[in-house]
């Protein structure tokens, strides 16, 4: 067991329990972005979900996203927590409605950046309905999706993106239905950029959010994580690290490859990469050149909220 | 602060309730409308469509009423007024967010033009009958401010009424009309801009590291702030303290919801309005609100011919409910006859009251259709025998 002394900004020591060895190391540049009173978060060790937000907040610091304008929306579950930890104006709301309450916060400010963090089951499963509805408006949101495969936070039931054949605690003899293929599914509803990684990419992880944040409109990246506690340990991988050296091995990133042959099975590979990046009006683009040409002079455009 | 003369609609207009709600809500600064069509109160949104793009307002039909429900609190934090509006089984899909709103102390207006139920019961027809859903629909023990108007003029002073009272009380506020109130076309006087009154959202002074959203206490009501404000507010439906973290503990629990409900309960006298015709000497109160009232007056006018001494107690606000006004009245009076379109869900809040100090009795319908004046008459000249 390790404890952290914070000594002053910059440096920190790291000081073993038996007090033998002192390490000084630069401080993790994420600290600035979390809220480290906060710390140590409720995550278990070899969860994906931290790795996600090491990547997720290096994106912000080499994209230089104005921190101030910057909002993270997550719905409920362990990946719903993410919202919480981070030091910047943090919503953390239902279940599955992350999206809608991110649709209001975008358009009654546009100038915000919002994001909206948070899992398979609450974005896919309750919250899927909304999840159509803005890629196809092209809600101008940035979506990061942490997909563990199950739902984790009450104890690793099936989720609609469990792998068919695999075990949860509500498919004990293993899960019988057609797992989501996320990227397919965000496509045809319009998004405007679609990514999967998984946790061991962490380089490119990083870049696709940094490019997501450049791209206007409902962007989408779905993140594989490990959940060693409560999928792991009920499909052959017991630790964290074994469930990372199968997105290892499994994963492939082909050339030209389309969000159709993405689906997600058990023991075939993992599809990973940039599926999508196009082009279309965001809803208040859309919504403004629209009243502009037919409503002409009479068109009061939306200035930001004013009270 | 005064209404924004630009967005005014001001005259003397022949409007029906729901269009008056919609220019209600304009008055009052509302910017952000979510919704979800539903009968009856589709003409709500449908005018907001209409007038909000010359207006500079933001209009967003949502996928669902659990959608228009969140977006609502999500415009909110964004500094804008918004609003969302429904009828029975859109407003049972919005139960959650009322929640959220309370625990988070999000202001925002859910209006609610009330049809006949359970289930998809009387789509075109008016009642009363989600009056006990707005005040204990979402789980966990709370306070809510509802108002109930019986007219279209209410209909628009009320709605402005209701986005002053989400301001001051940092809660969501509902306007509980019905389909009669809403389908209804009278007289509506919508007065000169320098002449509404418009509660604006009380911001914080704090500066960025010493605010955080709970702790900034206005009595017992903390200034806000909204996203973009460089605060790093941190929002959730937890159990918080007053940094904004989660902290699950009973004591932390106890501490926030005690004061979630005082501070509706303890400004009750501020919020509550009530009307009242010959009370003061009467044997009889009758006590009524919404489109019920409206018959209620004339039961009460055939009962006075009569020589019956009945007074009028209608409830412009339903919740906080006028505890006192019941228990000061239970105490010399008779009996109170309850007008309402359900089965008696603010008959039964007076009798609570009243603790059995004053006979009670309703005239109770299933919604659907609103009283015959004979049928309260009677009901009154029953208990005064």
């Amino acid at each position: 067991m390790t404890e952290s002394v914070v000594t002053d900004h910059t440096k920190q020591e790291t000081i073993s329990a038996d007090q033998n060895r002192v390490e000084l190391c630069e401080k993790n540049p994420a600290e600035d972005f979390l809220r480290m009173d906060r710390i140590p978060h409720i995550w278990c060790p070899g969860c994906g979900i931290g790795t996600s937000v090491n990547a997720f907040v290096r994106a912000l610091i080499e994209a230089k996203v104005d921190r101030s304008k910057l909002c993270v929306v997550s719905g409920i579950g362990c990946s719903g927590r993410v919202s919480g930890y981070l030091n910047v104006d943090a919503f953390h709301t239902t279940h599955g409605r992350a999206i809608p309450f991110a649709t209001g916060l975008k358009l009654a400010n546009p100038e915000l950046t919002v994001v909206v963090y948070s899992g398979d089951g609450d974005l896919s499963a309750i919250g899927g309905n909304h999840l159509v509805h803005a890629a196809r408006r092209n809600i101008d949101i940035k979506v990061v999706c942490v997909n563990n495969f199950i739902y984790s936070m009450t104890g690793g039931q099936a989720a609609p993106t469990t792998p068919m054949g695999t075990i949860a605690s509500t498919a004990p003899y293993g899960f019988c239905e057609y797992a989501l293929n996320l990227p397919h599914f965000v496509e045809a509803c319009g998004a405007t950029y679609i990514a999967r990684w998984t946790t061991f990419h962490v380089r490119q992880l990083q870049k696709s959010m940094q490019e997501s944040f450049a791209k206007k409109g409902f962007t989408f990246i779905e993140v594989i994580a490990p959940c060693p506690t409560l999928y792991g340990r009920r499909n052959q991988y017991r630790q964290g690290v074994d469930e990372m050296k199968m997105f290892k091995e499994v994963s492939r990133r082909e050339k030209d490859i389309e969000t159709r042959d993405a689906e997600i099975k058990p023991g075939e590979k993992i599809v990973i990469g940039k599926f999508v990046d196009r082009e279309r009006e965001t809803w208040l683009e859309s919504m403004q050149h629209h009243y502009k040409e037919v409503l002409g002079d009479a068109y009061y455009p939306y200035t930001g909220a004013m009270i | 602060m005064k209404a924004d003369e630009k967005a005014v609609n001001t005259g003397i207009h022949f409007m029906d309730g729901d269009s008056a709600c919609c220019e209600g809500a304009i008055a009052a600064g509302c910017r952000f409308v979510a919704g979800y069509p539903i009968t009856p109160s589709t003409e709500v949104v449908e005018l907001i469509a209409q007038r909000f793009p010359k207006i500079g307002g933001i209009f967003i039909q949502m996928e669902d009423e659990i959608a228009s429900s969140i977006a609502i609190s999500g415009a909110s934090w964004a500094g804008a007024k918004a609003m969302t509006v429904t009828s029975g089984p859109g407003f049972s899909l919005m139960m959650e967010h009322i929640g959220y709103a309370v625990m988070t102390e999000t202001p925002c207006v859910f209006v609610n033009v009330q049809r006949g139920g359970p289930s998809t019961g009387l789509p075109t027809l008016p009642g009363q009958q989600d009056i006990m859903q707005c005040r204990w629909g979402s789980h966990g023990d709370y306070e809510v401010i509802a108002l109930s108007p019986n007219s279209p003029q209410e209909c628009f002073d009320l709605t402005i009424q209701c986005f002053n009272l989400a301001e001051k009380y940092r809660v969501p506020v509902f306007l509980m009309m019905d389909e009669c109130v809403g389908h209804m076309s009278e007289r509506v006087v919508i007065p000169p801009a320098d002449e509404i009154e418009i509660e604006p959202r009380h911001y914080t002074e704090q500066a960025p590291g010493e605010f955080s959203p709970y702790n900034d206490m206005e009595g017992l009501v903390p200034r806000t702030t909204k996203a973009g404000d460089g605060h790093n507010i941190l929002v959730t439906g937890l159990t918080h303290d007053d940094r904004g973290y989660p902290d699950m503990s009973a004591n932390t629990h106890q501490v926030l919801v005690d004061r979630l409900i005082k501070k509706i309960r303890h400004s009750a006298d501020d919020i509550i309005i009530l009307e009242e015709d010959d009370v003061d000497g009467a044997d009889i109160v009758v006590v009524s609100y919404g489109i019920s009232s409206r018959v209620a007056t004339r039961g009460v006018r055939m009962a006075r011919e009569k020589g019956l001494r009945v007074g009028m107690l209608r409830l412009v606000t339903v919740w906080p409910f006028p505890e006192n006004r019941i228990r000061e009245l239970a105490d010399r009076i008779e009996a109170f006859v309850v007008v309402e379109m359900n089965q008696g869900q603010i008959m039964r809040e007076v009798q609570r009251c009243s603790e059995g100090r004053a006979q009670v009795a309703g005239v109770l319908n299933y919604g659907g259709a609103i009283h015959p004046p004979e049928e309260i008459y009677q009901t009154i000249a029953g208990v005064s025998s």
